[in-house]
């Protein structure tokens, strides 16, 4: 495994956060009935930082939840051992509220739709959006992103790492290529 | 920690590292009881038969509802209603369960090493739901979950176990769980009740529960087993419960944080009287939702696992 590339700075993550928390208030019309899911384990940071983001803002501060999909995974068959589930911590109704999910990378799609059967089992949202840092397309499902914080063109052989610094000790993301 | 096992027949075989992923694969499953749809899809397709040769409510129940909320298909077999009765033995009828598909069977029977045999019988993950005098291993780790949920660890408290130990899959279970989570157990019981060379699986004895009971953390006491019972081991129901019954003025001498636990059903004013089981120092009927989440989690690892031990 060799590094191909850095695509982002802790400037470059932060400075995307921003934007997209700005872009989150504007589509959104504000915090009303808001609230944020990260999906574990890096898009729960990223919930928080981008709720702190909406707070500095708006001066309004806005929920946040964790998700962790993997009882809802569609690859369970095929991976074993078993991976670790742990826990979700939803401390709000979902029902009739308008959700940003949040993740760190999107690729094939099915972490999201896993995400959302798992959103649905807790109630009947308003709506849902998507929040993502890097978007690195090959989706398999129809399924994309309302708020990206960069478009990475990638081959499969290529891998997308977002490190962070509350699960990583630092902020940094990069194109893997696995040799 | 990652999980490779096939079959769960007993604790004696698990590492401490497995009995914690289990307990920590069980608190999320937990969650479900909160959730207004109690549904995984996590285990869809896949299905399970409960095999029971002995009479059981809560453990046949909590298998079937732990199946039904991870999507599993399960059937029941009672066995006084099957071929059973017609003298089918256990391994045939382990054999027509597996070319019916089944990918998980729990099985409870009277003889110890039932599970042990079906598990080189079929290819089928097995899962021991009381096998004898032997082990319960669902009911132990039910026991070690609700313990770690109330007192937040498990390592260095004093747990009694109290009854009939000679009797019990459960007192074993709970006795290899324990020592291995880095409990001190004490089992305490008349000496006709509590088999001789016990201290080896490393517990102490005694037979005075009035001397134990103001040292203990946790208090788990065991039904007497009256279906087991031959005649001669206590005096009477009337002495035993004198003796070793967790009545209030006993409970009383405990630390104020003691922890009652009992595996059910119980036999009220036997080994504990109806005041002490709705006492908010038991948490009698919490075990019993824990253990549906105990069993989600086991059929979750398992449904992962390839070896055969």
């Amino acid at each position: 495994m060799t590094i191909k590339a850095h695509i982002m700075d802790e400037e470059g993550i932060r400075r995307c956060l921003r934007r997209i928390a700005h872009e989150i208030l504007e589509r959104n019309r504000g915090v009303e009935n808001l609230a944020l899911v990260g999906i574990r384990t890096r898009g729960v940071p990223l919930a928080e930082r981008l709720a702190r983001n909406i707070e500095e803002i708006e001066g309004k501060s806005v929920s946040t939840g964790i998700l962790d999909i993997t009882l809802y995974r569609d690859d369970l068959t095929l991976v074993a051992p078993q991976p670790l589930v742990r826990k979700t911590e939803i401390p709000f109704d979902v029902t009739d509220r308008r959700l940003v999910l949040v993740d760190d990378v999107l690729y094939t799609g099915r972490t999201v739709r896993a995400a959302l059967d798992a959103l649905m089992d807790l109630g009947r949202p308003k709506l849902i959006q998507l929040a993502v840092l890097v978007d690195r397309g090959h989706r398999e499902l129809p399924i994309r992103a309302d708020y990206v914080g960069k478009n990475v063109p990638t081959s499969h052989r290529e891998n997308v790492q977002v490190l962070l610094r509350e699960v990583d000790g630092e902020d940094k993301v990069l194109i893997i290529e696995q040799v | 920690m990652s999980w490779t096992r096939k079959h769960l027949l007993g604790l004696q075989d698990l590492s401490r590292d497995e009995i914690q992923l289990i307990l920590d694969t069980a608190e999320p499953c937990k969650e479900i009881f909160t959730r207004p749809i109690k549904k995984l899809p996590t285990l869809r397709g896949r299905v399970m038969v409960n095999l029971f040769y002995e009479p059981s409510t809560r453990t046949r129940t909590s298998f079937e509802l732990a199946g039904k909320w991870m999507s599993v298909d399960v059937v029941n077999i009672s066995t006084n209603l099957s071929s059973v009765a017609k003298g089918e033995s256990l391994k045939d009828t382990a054999k027509t369960i597996a070319a019916l598909g089944a990918d998980f069977v729990v099985i409870r029977h009277y003889a110890a090493g039932s599970a042990k045999l079906l598990a080189e019988t079929v290819q089928v993950s097995v899962i021991n739901a009381g096998d004898g005098a032997h082990e319960h291993p669902t009911q132990a780790l039910l026991d070690l979950f609700t313990i770690r949920d109330k007192k937040g660890t498990i390592e260095g408290l004093h747990v009694a176990i109290v009854g009939d130990i000679l009797h019990s899959r459960v007192a074993r279970s709970n006795i290899w769980g324990l020592t291995k989570m880095g409990a001190k157990v004490t089992v305490v019981g008349p000496p006709t009740l509590i088999p001789p060379g016990i201290e080896e699986m490393g517990v102490d004895v005694s037979y005075d529960f009035d001397e134990v009971i103001p040292h203990v953390d946790v208090i788990n006491m065991l039904r007497i087993q009256k279906e087991r019972q031959v005649a001669g081991l206590f005096p009477s129901l009337r002495e035993y419960s004198a003796l070793y019954g967790l009545s209030r003025r006993r409970l009383d001498r405990a630390k104020d944080d003691v922890l009652v636990i009992h595996p059910g059903p119980t036999n009220l004013g036997v080994e504990i009287t109806s005041e002490v089981a709705e006492d908010p120092r038991a948490s009698i009927n919490e075990q019993v939702t824990n253990g549906v989440a105990v069993r989600m989690a086991v059929l979750y690892l398992l449904s992962g696992g390839k070896d055969i031990p």
